[in-house]
């Protein structure tokens, strides 16, 4: 891991922080992103030249602050975004990246995909329209990915004339749709983003409104406890053995943390063998480190030399993670041919690789109703079910409800090789 | 902040040593694609942590247009030695003698654009499955949906409507037979990341970063190195200017800046304050609205 080195400035002194956009086409998610930007000056000179000059092209009004996110050539001409785009900002107290995904086409497979990895969902709606289908369909992707925090921007309120009625309609229509969710933060803010208001500067026209704007919110929310630090998790990634003569007996196991706190001296166990020992060391390319933690990059040594391999796990003998060939879990399918009935898919999860057969599917969600749908079985493009597999090895595998990390897998097709679906293990 | 949090170049850190381990674990025979500007060493030097104590498990491939910087050439010669790394080097220049891609005509003309063939070419005659790069997402509007592990068929291409979803830390590489990755380990590194990370990290850099004087020309608003590669336009002077280079590539199309910075902190400090974005001084890039999109699909690095 980094040197810290001296003076700390500002610069590097935050943490990251990657939040993902949801919304459709016209409830100004793109002038939301753009606002960020733009009030946090991320945008240069050259860049708000070029989308001036696109907007004149298009004989828009001022400057269209969505043309700085419509990334493909595709997107430009048909005024859409087809897929996940990344966009970075930084503050002096962090830095940011955004998810962003579409509003329509595939939208499951890329709200899916930026929610992964998010530690904040930003869901938008606009204040005329209250609570539609699609968000629904938002705050149901973020807590079946268990995206830790989420905000819900009340946008366009400067077109119901900053109403306090309508927002509190509004959150208390959310508050009562999201008791059925699995969601644990939920905070709303009332905004205009064309406007400005409680973007990154207050507003002055919501007096009624106390909270913070969504800058301060996304600067300060705590995020430090959105890994898990109880459970811990090491899955060998990659063996370290240099052959030199002055390493002559050197043997790492390279891997990132996906749970827990290791410290050097600790008893250990390993997975498959179920052997125990001690963390001789746990080394960097800048040294000894004493602990390692999520999402470190590292490599730990062992005082008894066993053969672990990619795929294997080092865990403590008192906090075992699940070992079975049987998962229960929830998908989500991102293919045009739909999921197999007992069809054969190879499995990834964590750094091990496994072959897997589809033995049963339990039902189809419609995530706009929660309905479970026992009879339609069909499961395409977009769809979530929650199914059964059985695994030619044993996975190493937590609850993804406790830990992102070791509760997710992807399935992929054998034949094509294409990613076919998501899934968070249930059990 | 507490006791396990870490700071954000941190966790850039500890994501792009994560994704290097996997392209060594998941292919046969990957590459280092190194230009010898600022984020293919910051690759390079990523790849060095991510193997230590043991050597970079990967050659390093370097697409030579003829018409490099020989400050580039000098400080690529010096890392690999360094590093103690194998080095391949594809000449355009040569490619241009066999006949397999033609030179551009007229007083914009650059190898740039060639690159993308010889490159293919020594992929294809190394029987390299995976191509690390130094490219970042926040460069320019077609990077911005390139994914970390991103698939090109067997003609190089790349295609972005039909991307592979990419989840959590599960990297799917499988691919078939003649086809291969493209890998970006520094996806989420911004310009400024990168260079307060090789500040802090105290990385040694081509002198071209750091101002100084040379002989330039000023076209279309863009500050050139005059050199041989660069045929002059009717009233084109160069003259004497004090500059640096944001980005380092050929030198007949990268732009410089006007510039005091002449150490790593001063241009940190710059970028930090600065107000054009990092590829406004690439002539490439000004062709077209999407001319990197397009360069990309061809399999441009």
């Amino acid at each position: 891991m980094m040197k810290q080195k001296e003076p700390p400035i500002q610069l590097y002194q935050g943490e990251l922080l990657r939040f993902t956009t949801a919304g459709s086409v016209d409830d100004g998610k793109s002038t939301l992103i753009g606002r960020l930007l733009y009030d946090s000056k991320s945008i240069f000179e050259d860049q708000l030249d070029a989308i001036k000059t696109a907007s004149q092209r298009r004989g828009e009004e001022g400057i269209n602050l969505a043309l700085l996110t419509d990334g493909l050539r595709a997107e430009r001409e048909q005024g859409i975004t087809i897929d996940v785009a990344y966009r970075y900002f930084a503050t002096p107290k962090r830095k940011f990246i955004i998810a962003d995904t579409p509003g329509h086409i595939q939208y499951t497979r890329n709200m899916v995909t930026g929610a992964s990895t998010a530690n904040v969902a930003l869901i938008l709606i606009d204040a005329r329209k209250g609570i539609v289908e699609q968000t629904r369909r938002h705050a149901f992707i973020a807590s079946l990915l268990q995206i830790p925090h989420l905000v819900i921007c009340i946008n366009k309120m400067d077109l119901v004339n900053y109403s306090h009625e309508v927002y509190a309609q509004i959150k208390s229509e959310f508050k009562h749709f999201s008791s059925k969710l699995d969601v644990k933060d939920v905070h709303f803010i009332p905004i205009s983003a064309l406007k400005g208001d409680n973007v990154v500067h207050r507003s002055k026209r919501m007096p009624w409104y106390e909270g913070p704007t969504l800058m301060y919110y996304l600067e300060n929310v705590h995020i430090a406890s959105d890994h898990n630090l109880i459970d811990c998790r090491f899955p060998v990634q990659y063996v370290i053995r240099p052959n030199t003569d002055a390493y002559h007996d050197y043997r790492g196991y390279a891997g990132r943390v996906a749970g827990g706190i290791f410290k050097k001296g600790d008893e250990v166990m390993l997975l498959p063998s179920g052997f125990t020992t001690r963390i001789a060391r746990i080394d960097t390319a800048d040294g000894e480190v004493p602990t390692a933690f999520p999402p470190m990059s590292v490599t730990i040594l062992l005082e008894d030399d066993f053969d672990l391999s990619r795929g294997d796990m080092i865990v403590r003998e008192h906090n075992t993670p699940a070992i079975s060939q049987d998962i229960e879990a929830m998908i989500c399918w991102f293919n045009p041919r739909p999921l197999q009935a007992r069809g054969k898919y190879a499995l990834m999860h964590t750094t091990q690789e496994v072959r897997c057969m589809v033995k049963e599917i339990r039902y189809k969600l419609d995530i706009n109703t929660l309905h479970r749908n026992l009879e339609d079985k069909t499961i395409g493009m977009n769809d979530i079910a929650r199914i059964r597999l059985r695994t030619t090895k044993p996975l190493f595998y937590d609850p993804y409800r406790q830990n992102r990390n070791t509760g997710s897998l992807i399935l992929i097709d054998e034949h094509t090789h294409e990613t076919v679906a998501a899934g968070m293990i249930i059990e | 902040m507490t006791h396990y949090q870490l700071n954000h170049l941190q966790e850039l850190e500890a994501e792009s040593i994560f994704v290097i381990r996997e392209v060594a674990s998941q292919f046969e025979n990957p590459v280092i694609l190194f230009s010898g500007g600022k984020d293919s060493i910051l690759l390079t030097h990523l790849a060095r942590k991510a193997f230590w104590p043991a050597r970079i498990p990967f050659p390093l491939l370097h697409i030579d247009t003829g018409h490099n910087f020989p400050e580039t050439i000098e400080f690529r010669d010096r890392l690999v030695a360094q590093l103690g790394v194998k080095l391949i080097v594809g000449s355009v220049e040569e490619a241009i003698n066999r006949g397999v891609v033609q030179e551009e005509k007229g007083y914009n003309a650059s190898r740039n654009y060639l690159q993308t063939a010889v490159l293919l070419e020594e992929l294809e005659k190394g029987k390299f499955d995976a191509a690390l790069g130094g490219g970042r997402r926040d460069e320019e509007k077609a990077r911005a949906k390139e994914r970390f592990f991103s698939h090109r068929d067997e003609f190089g291409q790349w295609d972005p409507k039909n991307q592979r979803p990419e989840l959590w830390n599960l990297f799917n590489g499988r691919k078939h037979y003649g086809e291969h990755f493209r890998v970006f380990p520094i996806s989420n590194w911004t310009e400024l990341d990168v260079w307060t990370y090789l500040m802090l990290e105290g990385i040694e850099l081509p002198s071209l970063y750091f101002v100084h004087e040379r002989s330039c020309i000023v076209r279309d608003g863009v500050i050139l190195a005059a050199s041989p590669y660069l045929p002059l336009k009717p009233g084109e002077r160069p003259k004497r200017m004090r500059v640096r280079f944001r980005t380092i590539g050929d030198m007949t199309c990268t732009g410089a800046i006007e510039s005091d910075a002449d150490t790593i902190e001063k241009i940190v400090a710059e970028i930090a304050t600065t107000r054009i974005a990092e590829r406004g001084g690439r002539a490439d890039d000004h062709r077209s609205e999407t001319a990197m999109e397009d360069r990309k699909k061809e399999g441009y690095f």
